[in-house]
């Protein structure tokens, strides 16, 4: 049995006016990192809070570690680690108070799990006495990290632990979920930063509450229904305004320093057709490339279906 | 071009503590400039400086001209400032929001009046006017929130991460009203860590334990680390970053 069994999870809030979880299935494997990708509103959260028993869904079944979320909630709290994405530590304990109050609730220390968080805890130890109230962003993500660890869970439950975070940081981050993944933990994190997705084994775009797709990173891409191009012009803006009203644009969208481009028709020398009306429009600099597309790529296409 | 942003050697202490060092740039009117940095690099404290909120411990620096010593009230006049975490009153609604910083920033009644159908027009929130704005989708808070923040057609409007959360597409329209008040003018200082929208930018500065290591256009900075986008340029220099983060 996977340790994560999501089977058709429904969850609304207001009374039923507002749908945070519609139907929502998926499975995640032992030792897999698993991505729930997606923004705010997407019900990234009410997922997490169902699996990991501090919501009731209105609907369908969750089964953590072969346990079920609604009856076994206590067995589950046991051995699953859990981070949200609000930090949730004790302000006015100490980095080292922190660690050790987690360690004695669920019935152990420091010293018995110290080898699965040494190489997170050690870049943090220089302040071990500092009130975790009075630690950097970085830091505290850390040691959330640890207090969530620290019992050796079989699954660990990420709530986006990178929101916020700068792009350094946010490889770090990752770099430290990649090592834990090789000691065996199961790990099942979510984000709104699409750029993160291809750092998965597999993942669950999500949107509205629906899953909108889920695969490996590379099958999600491979599934992208047309050919992209990559346009590039002097001025971004009026690249953009153009290329949305010319006759055979499916979609454009900014993607950094250059427009990614859709055709409805893919005849004859379409390349050559759009740059001959950019000129037309007095576009300096231009250039076209097919290209590969990314994930936010086939995020933005399955929305626009 | 005419300059809007200038400081020279501005500098920043908390006790021995150095939040910004002696940082010297420029920023021209209608640009786009995006204001990049690590977490703790001191970037919102010389946003804070430059938009008349905190007194620099040394250094110069004029905003829309004026001097952020002594007049920080003309300065607040003339600029916008738009983050995600200070916008909007959730529990007034949209109209009440647009009319409350209409008039904060000095609008009459009549020009209240015309500015907020306007806007409620541009960005098709009619039906949307005694909405509560906790009722809306974050991405339309954020444009609701950046059109209020222009709503006295300021010289410059300050943008603390403003797109967090939302959707790619969403994202894009944001950036739509961004080239848009470009292009009439205005300039846009904004602070972001989305990569990709560095790229959107006109010219960046990188900002490393308080100084700014770099300034450049997108291009230029690409070139000079020899980087495929501005993802691998903030790594490379955030990484020379000493002091711990935040």
């Amino acid at each position: 049995m996977n340790p994560v069994i999501a089977e058709h999870l429904f969850k609304t809030y207001n009374k039923g006016v507002v749908t945070a979880v519609n139907d929502v299935s998926f499975e995640v494997e032992k030792g897999e990192l698993f991505g729930l990708i997606g923004p705010d509103g997407a019900g990234k959260t009410s997922i997490f809070r169902i699996l990991t028993t501090l919501l009731l869904p209105d609907g369908g079944n969750a089964f953590v570690d072969g346990f079920d979320v609604v009856k076994d909630y206590k067995a589950i709290r046991e051995r699953v680690g859990y981070m949200p994405g609000r930090f949730s530590l004790y302000q006015d304990l100490t980095v080292e108070e922190n660690l050790n109050f987690f360690a004695t609730v669920f019935g152990t220390s420091i010293k018995e799990n110290y080898e699965l968080i040494k190489d997170i805890y050690i870049q943090i130890e220089p302040f071990k006495n500092r009130r975790a109230g009075k630690l950097s962003g970085g830091m505290k993500q850390k040691l959330a990290l640890c207090c969530a660890l620290i019992h050796r869970p079989s699954v660990l439950f990420l709530d986006e632990p990178t929101t916020g975070v700068d792009a350094v940081s946010r490889k770090e981050f990752w770099e430290m979920l990649k090592r834990l993944k090789q000691q065996g933990i199961t790990i099942l994190v979510s984000t709104p930063y699409m750029d993160e997705a291809t750092l998965c084994d597999r993942i669950a775009l999500l949107q509205s509450g629906k899953i909108l797709s889920i695969n490996t990173p590379e099958k999600i891409v491979e599934s992208y229904p047309s050919k992209l191009y990559a346009v590039k012009a002097k001025s971004m803006y009026e690249l953009l305004k153009d290329l949305r009203i010319y006759t055979n644009t499916e979609s454009c969208f900014a993607f950094g320093d250059s427009a990614h481009l859709r055709f409805k028709k893919e005849e004859g020398n379409v390349e050559a057709d759009v740059l001959s009306y950019l000129q037309f429009k007095s576009h300096s600099q231009l250039t076209i490339t097919e290209i590969k597309p990314g994930i936010e790529d086939c995020f933005i296409q399955l929305l626009s279906n | 071009m005419e300059t809007v942003i200038q400081t020279k050697q501005l500098t920043k202490k908390f006790g021995d503590f150095t939040a910004v060092n002696e940082i010297t740039f420029e920023v021209f009117a209608g640009e786009i400039f995006g204001f990049l940095g690590a977490n703790g690099a001191g970037k919102t404290t010389a946003m804070k400086i430059l938009c008349g909120l905190l007194k620099p411990t040394s250094g110069q620096a004029t905003v829309a001209g004026f001097d952020i010593y002594k007049q920080p009230e003309q300065i607040k006049r003339s600029i916008g400032y738009m983050s995600q975490k200070f916008s909007l009153y959730e529990d007034l609604t949209v109209y009440e929001n647009i009319r409350f910083y209409a008039g904060i920033y000095g609008l009459r009644s009549k020009q209240i009046k015309e500015k907020s159908e306007e806007l409620l027009e541009r960005l098709n929130l009619q039906d949307y006017k005694k909405k509560l704005v906790a009722e809306l989708p974050l991405g339309w808070k954020q444009k609701l929130s950046f059109s209020v923040a222009i709503i006295h057609q300021p010289r410059i409007v300050f943008l603390d991460e403003p797109t967090g959360g939302v959707d790619p597409v969403t994202r894009r329209q944001f950036w739509d009203l961004i080239y848009e008040a470009s292009s009439k003018g205005m300039t846009i200082f904004v602070t972001t860590h989305y990569m990709d929208e560095a790229e959107y930018c006109n010219r960046v500065s990188m900002m490393v334990d308080g100084a700014i290591e770099a300034l450049d256009t997108p291009s230029e900075l690409k070139r000079i680390y020899k980087a495929n986008s501005m993802d691998e340029v903030f790594q490379e220099l955030a990484r020379k970053a000493v002091r711990t983060a935040d």
